[in-house]
């Protein structure tokens, strides 16, 4: 299978901090791949450089074949991302802050129509389309910020944490939504919950100060390690990888 | 283009859409202009008259445009809204664009709101009225050129008190809208002549008077002002977006 992204060397240093350290990943095309590690592993300024928001230091990525160096205006016209933080235009309602998203695009009104109906129906935001963003629940923001990332039709989608502090209820009805577009799109999906790495995700990168630990499904880490739970797994990852 | 728009459009309804933003930015330069003209009513000082008055309101409120646009950006900065615009094809000057062109109306509404009250508390029309108010888009330039800057460098709680106290309190003592800054004394004088809000007041007291001569002075010290800070915002707002 024909791989999505290509990081090769990846490096980012914050002032005397090395956020992100030498990494190399390869991730196939339409595979749910979960970055998981602890506060200051290195997921967000991975994620950050993929999506051409913060520029490496060293190395650089191909995503479908364009630098993230070189290519990053067609990289952008690729990539949808929903931020960690739920990243919404609170005085705009959801119908508007799609149409936002449809326009900084670039569509015409036919095909922000036809979009912005499409994401309405497939996120169920049809009783809160014309309520404004800063009125909705977390839960109903989180729906929204997805749908925001979607709406360009992206190859590769970018979920930061997208259930952090939602609900057990939101978040399940979340997972369904993420769970749907497997195999559509490439998604890198970062996350501090184990459960949902392993419930989401086909493979797993485990990072720690910076370094990519391991990489495999959740059933080939808990091999490795000789855990039951994929918890256990990770906690004795992690802590293997301390130095 | 379309994306520029679509975003310029998003602004002007976050301002819009924030009763606290009608309340000050329209609603507070009218009560002042309502007081002064009721003191003036009882007690007549030609500070307070209103063909001397209504435009050092006008240049007064938008201190006010100065501080919204600061917390607008300063907010789409701090909730990451901007973060994901980012990752967008929308560019820098289309970022730029999209923050100071919607502001510029709303300053120009403020104008013909004060306006159209001073007409209603006894200023009498002339054409000069509408030249005032296009006037009034130079120091505009240079208030909402402020606000791009300040909320691309500063903290939602930094915006609050500098934009928010300092910059309106600036405005309010060194412009000579209420009283004749030369009763300061010299160096204070000396000072507020140096800084743009007294000269952008002076401004509009000559187009609306119809005196030519003394435009061109004042108008010289606002544009040098306005294109200082534009460039400055224009560089401060795209180095915090090449620090992300």
């Amino acid at each position: 299978m024909k791989n999505a992204i290509e990081i090769r060397n990846l490096t980012k240093d914050y002032k005397d901090v090395r956020a992100v350290d030498n990494l190399n990943l390869e991730i196939r095309e339409g595979e749910l791949f979960a970055l998981l590690g602890v506060n200051g592993a290195g997921k967000t300024t991975t994620i950050k450089m993929l999506c051409c928001i913060t520029q490496p230091d060293e190395g650089d990525a191909l995503l479908n074949g364009n630098s993230i160096c070189s290519d990053s205006d067609k990289v952008k016209r690729i990539i949808g991302v929903s931020p960690q933080e739920t990243a919404v235009a609170k005085n705009l309602s959801v119908m508007e802050n799609l149409q936002l998203m449809c326009g900084v695009h670039g569509f015409d009104k036919e095909t922000s129509a036809k979009k912005i109906e499409t994401m309405i129906e497939q996120f169920s935001l049809q009783k809160v389309r014309n309520k404004k963003a800063c009125k909705l629940s977390g839960g109903w923001q989180r729906r929204l910020s997805i749908a925001m990332a979607l709406i360009s039709d992206p190859e590769i989608l970018f979920l930061d944490e997208p259930t952090l502090g939602l609900d057990v209820i939101a978040r399940s009805e979340l997972w369904d939504k993420i769970r749907s577009l497997k195999g559509k799109m490439t998604v890198i999906l970062t996350t501090h919950y184990m459960e949902e790495a392993e419930e989401l995700s086909d493979r797993i990168g485990v990072m720690r100060d910076g370094h990519l630990l391991a990489v495999g499904t959740a059933a080939e880490l808990k091999k490795q390690t000789g855990k039951e739970k994929f918890e256990e797994a990770f906690i004795a990852l992690v802590k293997g990888g301390e130095r | 283009m379309r994306r520029m728009l679509t975003f310029a459009k998003r602004t002007l309804n976050e301002i819009l859409r924030d009763p606290l933003t009608v309340a000050f930015g329209l609603g507070f330069p009218l009560v002042i202009l309502l007081l002064l003209s009721l003191i003036q009513a009882n007690i007549p000082v030609q500070m307070f008259e209103l063909q001397h008055l209504t435009p050092g309101i006008t240049v007064f409120g938008l201190a006010f445009m100065t501080l919204f646009s600061a917390q607008l950006v300063c907010h789409d900065r701090e909730s990451a809204f901007l973060t994901r615009l980012y990752t967008t094809p929308l560019r820098g000057h289309e970022f730029i664009l999209g923050y100071l062109l919607p502001v510029l109306p709303l300053c120009v509404a403020q104008s013909i709101i004060c306006y159209i009250a001073a007409l209603i508390l006894g200023l009498q029309f002339s054409i000069n009225i509408i030249w005032a108010i296009l006037m009034n888009l130079v120091p505009s330039l240079f208030f909402v050129s402020m606000g791009l800057l300040c909320g691309s460098v500063m903290t939602d709680k930094q915006v609050g008190g500098i934009c928010g106290a300092l910059l309106t309190n600036l405005t309010a003592w060194l412009s000579g809208v209420w009283f004749d800054i030369s009763n300061l004394g010299s160096a204070i004088s000396k000072f507020a002549n140096l800084l743009p809000f007294i000269h952008a007041v002076e401004l509009e007291r000559a187009v609306l008077a119809g005196n030519l001569s003394s435009v061109l002075p004042h108008l010289i010290w606002v544009i040098c002002y306005a294109v200082v800070m534009l460039a400055l915002a224009v560089f401060l707002f795209l180095r915090q977006m090449k620090k992300q």
